[in-house]
């Protein structure tokens, strides 16, 4: 089997049994990279000397007998992430030369495991985006097909994990950013709970909702990354001080006995009915494998996109107030006076839905609106927290589509906003309730991959691995690869 | 249209946004779109419930005062377009 | 002030506590670094930075609640107030506003009308400093000095119950001691440390309703204020008089011109769209924290000043003078307890000698010339004969110059004080026999010449003789 089709946990045995080097590994990804990305555009930067030089040490410290859980193991992360001495953009022409003076606790612990990083990836413009398409770097492609959109904001993550280019890619996920494009190419990608891991020097989108999370091609990989990601930072107030379980130690238990939850509303007339199919389809594989499912009431959930759309932007319009062309950033030229280098600088500097979802927060928090904006928005948010909270007293996960149908063609909903917030329709109730969800490929609709939502309680990351890897060992969704990268 | 062109202004005033003309005119249709859309959430009954700010009910941990940062400036203001003697410059600040 | 108008302000005093790191990051926050050498990623405002808060300036708050008789919030939040200004990195200000850490409290001043009364405390909170603008020296730019941002402010806001520019100079010095005595802050003005802005307005005697009310911002003085309020309140009663109306804006006194003028007409009205700080989580405190802070509460000025009138016996004024701020009670409660002197005498020196010498040389108690050991050990040089209070003086100024202990000094200079009798008979003898006059008048019944007699020995002696025995020697010799 050619190496870029190897998964984590493959390349890892290939190295320690001394198969390849990791700086050979590298090589050859950084090679792939450099010939088929040209197709994806799922790169903004390639580290290529930062990378081999990171596998050279990775090799040196294996032959010295010290391995960290990704030592020598070639990874990607999403340009959301700040890398010290590396131009770090968040998709945005107003990072556009950003060095960022510091590491993200993610890239330190990514780094401190041994893992090589090839790069950064592409996503849509500060992760406001759910086709890729508001890249100031302009559209991913999916690999499934290269006129379809790889979904976002993390699609350079996904797209690039689903062409076999890297094992695997970190992401953020702040109303389904991990989750819709995995399901939309076929990868896994998990969004662990609220405070799961840190989230400082990671680019806030919206502080509330915002969680870094992986996309692998397995659920064990996934396990391996989140096992390295999680823990508790104390440079985030809103890490949790909980110890990280040993993810790859429960994912081989069976799945016998496990309640799974189907909410009547994940099924509504919103799902395309292929995409229903495949996910009926999976839920029987399930209870095939033991489990038992129980219908579920989540009376509120069609409530979360709209209690999201004003959420997110609020505070989006806050988080990015600190872009104004002083410290770091675009400045406008030949400003006249302070307040048009804050205006141009600004106007210049972000993209048409950046700015959109700005203006949306700031007319939803201003004098007059915030009651019925904002704070309406807050107590429906605890309403829909308060489904999820009853529902799991009688179930260990709820599963149901990820999105509402497969990939849909770049540039389709591009003119319409609200067309293009309802993709969020399954995923964002997790991030409303600070819930862990992950999406797993359980079909093809017209040869594009459908994805299978899981979404567990607080700190309920075993059992989503565990369900999930159980169903990766009965199936091989997640084996298939796409034509045109094999 | 639930949002008209001054307000669109006034808002883009306070986030700080310069926009076209045309930018405006997309601004105010898309915008109107956008609220349409939230404000079924007007027909929920709320009564009663708290506000949820945090996914996670946990208090704020605080840090101990020590000082554990050194001097970086030359480091952090590479990133600064114009720099004079250690200050950030902006158009003259009219008190 | 003009009889028929009242007056009524209330402060928004900003005190900057006294920790070592700012309140949300560990940034050191000294005053007077290098421009931006304190300004890290968090203050910066670096993408992707998160802040922690500084569990100091909690402990500092929950003093301050405690000491001004205010109710501790057992759970706080942070919100953040959005609006652009080159000295604030992050386009919004941390601050509290729906659920302060400190609300309800008081304090009592004694009214510029002689009365005591009580002033309420809205409420007290946290927030963090913004950074300056620097406007000289860079043509049509403003430098940005990002240094103080992020270092930590207790925002006081008090009541309108403030009813002249003396009542406000009064509460904000009675605040400044409280906190001093607390240690929570330097309280100090010319650095920024303490600043205090006024909402001013006036109505017509008797009337219920508030006037319009405008806000005079960063007041750093005491002298400042009293002078900037009492202009602002002419300003408004000569508009209204006039038959114009009051605007309520911010304005900016000027010293130089001795003026109050409006700050630049925003063009949109403040909308700082606040909402809760989704980085920071609601600040909980538990009730034992607070018992355990409450134990380490100081002795306060009032109580300080009841306790000085009740123990040693001293008028209310004085006490009032020697408690108001902390260091100088000790000062004087370190020599009450090392002299023989009394009290009273021991509050008269340090009032009043060491009280001149320090305004004349522009100096603070703690940077005295004289420790309170010495000036314990001079009082006790007077108690026990060995020199008179008035030359006592002369050995205080020079040990303030520095010329040594008041033992080598008195023995250098020979002050000494003469208590031998004999010695002091010979010089009465003399002045009794050059003034024959004077005798054959107090014989006559003049008695209050004694003062004439005493005086003439005392300037013989250079002021060395005992006065007690001068006197009594007089009277024998005279009858």
């Amino acid at each position: 089997m050619d190496i870029y089709h190897q998964t984590l946990a493959e390349l890892c045995v290939g190295l320690e049994k001394g198969d390849f080097t990791s700086v050979e590994l590298t090589q050859s990804l950084l090679d792939r990279v450099a010939v088929e990305d040209k197709r994806l555009n799922s790169f903004i930067t390639i580290t290529a000397t930062e990378a081999l030089a990171a596998a050279a040490s990775a090799d040196e410290a294996r032959a010295n007998g010290n391995t960290g859980a990704l030592n020598g193991l070639p990874i990607v992360h999403k340009d959301i992430f700040c890398t010290k001495g590396v131009k770090t953009t968040c998709g945005s022409k107003m990072l556009d030369n950003f060095i960022s003076p510091y590491s993200a606790t993610v890239v330190k612990k990514i780094a401190n495991a041994g893992a090589v990083v090839l790069g950064k990836c592409n996503m849509d413009e500060f992760a406001m985006g759910s086709s890729n398409e508001t890249s100031f770097f302009g559209p991913v492609r999916n690999p499934w097909n290269l006129e379809c959109t790889p979904g976002g904001s993390s699609g350079g993550s996904a797209a690039s994990v689903a062409a076999r280019l890297v094992p695997a890619a970190t992401g953020t996920d702040t109303g389904g950013s991990i989750r819709q494009p995995a399901a939309l190419t076929g990868t896994v990608g998990l969004k662990p709970t609220y405070g799961r891991v840190s989230r400082y020097g990671m680019i806030a989108f919206a502080s509330s909702l915002d969680q870094a999370g992986m996309i692998t091609r397995s659920v064990e990989d996934a396990a391996r990354m989140l096992g390295v990601m999680a823990g508790f930072d104390k440079r985030d107030s809103t890490s949790i001080n909980q110890a990280v379980p040993d993810y790859l130690a429960s994912i081989g238990k069976s799945i016998k006995g496990l309640r799974i939850g189907i909410a009547r509303q994940h099924f509504d007339e919103g799902l395309d009915e292929r995409t229903r199919t495949k996910v009926k389809d999976a839920i029987s594989v399930l209870e095939s494998m033991g489990a038992t499912t129980i219908e579920i009431d989540l009376p509120n959930i069609n409530l979360s996109v709209p209690t999201y759309y004003v959420v997110a932007p609020a505070e989006c319009s806050s988080n990015l107030s600190r872009f104004d062309g002083v410290r770091f950033g675009y400045r406008a030229e030949n400003a006249e006076d302070l307040l048009d280098l804050y205006c141009r600088s600004r106007g210049e500097g972000f993209g048409d839905e950046v700015k959109r979802r700005i203006m949306t927060g700031a007319y939803v928090l201003s004098a007059g609106y915030y009651d019925a904006y904002y704070i309406k928005a807050q107590q429906v948010r605890q309403l829909i927290a308060d489904d999820f909270k009853e529902a799991f007293f009688n179930v260990d996960l709820i599963v149901g589509p990820t999105t509402p149908s497969p990939a849909f063609k770049l540039g389709d909903k591009v003119d319409d906003p609200i067309q293009m917030y309802l993709n969020d329709i399954y995923t964002v109730g997790a991030n409303l309730a600070g819930l862990p969800a992950m999406s797993i490929p359980c079909g093809f609709v017209n040869d594009m991959p459908v994805g299978l939502h899981l979404v567990g309680p607080h700190f309920g990351e075993e059992v989503l691995l565990r369900c999930g890897h159980q169903y990766q060992q009965e199936t091989d969704w997640h084996m298939a690869c796409p034509e045109a990268f094999k | 249209m639930s949002l008209n062109k001054n307000q669109a202004q006034h808002i883009a005033m306070l986030a700080r946004l310069k926009l076209s003309d045309d930018e405006y005119a997309e601004s105010v249709e898309k915008l109107s779109k956008i609220i349409d859309f939230v404000d079924q959430l007007s027909a929920v009954d709320t009564t009663d419930i708290i506000p949820m700010a945090h996914p996670l009910a946990a208090a704020q941990r605080l840090r101990p005062d020590d000082v554990t940062e050194v001097d970086n400036r030359d480091h952090y203001q590479q990133n600064a377009n114009e720099v004079v003697d250690g200050l950030y410059l902006v158009p003259k600040v009219l008190e | 002030m003009r009889a028929d108008w009242e007056v009524v302000i209330g402060l928004e005093i900003h005190v900057q506590l006294a920790t070592k790191s700012k309140i949300f990051s560990g940034s050191p926050t000294a005053y007077g670094a290098d421009p931006n050498t304190q300004a890290n990623l968090v203050d910066l405002g670096y993408p992707g930075v998160l802040p922690v808060l500084n569990k100091e300036v909690v402990r500092m708050a929950i003093l301050f609640g405690l000491a001004v008789n205010a109710t501790v919030a057992r759970r706080s939040v942070f919100a953040r107030k959005n609006y652009f200004y080159p000295d604030l990195p992050k386009g919004y200000q941390i601050s509290q506003l729906e659920l302060p850490i400190v609300e309800s409290g008081e304090i009592h001043i004694t009214g510029g009308d002689g009365i005591e009364k009580r002033i309420g405390i809205t409420r007290a909170h946290l927030e963090e400093d913004a950074g300056k603008s620097i406007h000289e020296g860079f043509n049509a730019s403003s430098g940005i000095d990002l240094n103080r941002a992020g270092t930590p402010l207790l925002e006081i806001v008090s009541e309108p119950d403030l009813r002249s520019a003396k009542d406000a100079t009064t509460y904000m010095k009675k605040i400044h001691s409280i906190v001093h005595y607390l240690e929570i802050s330097d309280g100090n003005m010319q650095e920024g440390s303490f600043r205090c802005d006024a909402n001013v307005s006036v109505r017509p005697l008797g009337q219920k309703e508030l006037g319009t009310r405008t806000e005079l911002k960063n007041l750093n003085s005491f002298r400042y204020i009293e002078k900037a309020i009492n202009i602002e309140v002419e300003r408004q009663i000569d508009l209204i008089e006039d038959g114009r109306k009051v605007v309520q804006e911010t304005r900016l006194y000027d010293s130089d011109k001795d003026e109050t003028r409006s700050m630049r007409s925003k063009e949109e009205a403040n909308d700082y769209r606040y909402f809760p700080d989704p980085d920071l989580l609601p600040v909980e405190i538990s009730d034992e924290y607070i018992e355990i802070v409450r134990a380490t509460m100081p002795e306060l000025p009032d109580a300080k000043q009841a306790r000085f009138i009740a123990e040693y016996e001293l008028k209310s004024d004085d006490a009032a003078i020697l408690t108001a701020s902390r260091f100088l009670a000790t000062f004087y409660e370190d020599i009450v307890k090392a002299t023989d002197a009394t009290a009273q005498v021991a509050a008269n020196w340090v009032i009043g000698d060491l009280g001149g010498a320090l305004n004349r040389d522009g100096l603070d108690i703690g940077d005295s010339k004289i420790s309170s050991d010495e000036l314990a050990g001079l009082l006790d040089k007077i108690h026990d004969n060995t020199i008179s209070g008035k030359i006592a003086k002369q050995v205080f100024e020079a040990i303030w110059d520095g010329e040594g202990s008041a033992d080598d000094i008195i023995e250098s200079k020979g002050l000494k004080q003469i208590t031998d009798g004999s010695a002091i008979e010979l010089v009465v003898d003399k002045i009794v026999a050059s003034n024959p006059t004077q005798v054959a008048e107090y014989k006559a019944g003049k008695d209050k010449l004694i003062g004439f007699f005493v005086g003439r020995v005392m300037q013989e002696t250079k002021g060395q003789a005992n006065p007690i025995q001068v006197n009594q020697i007089l009277k024998d010799k005279l009858k």
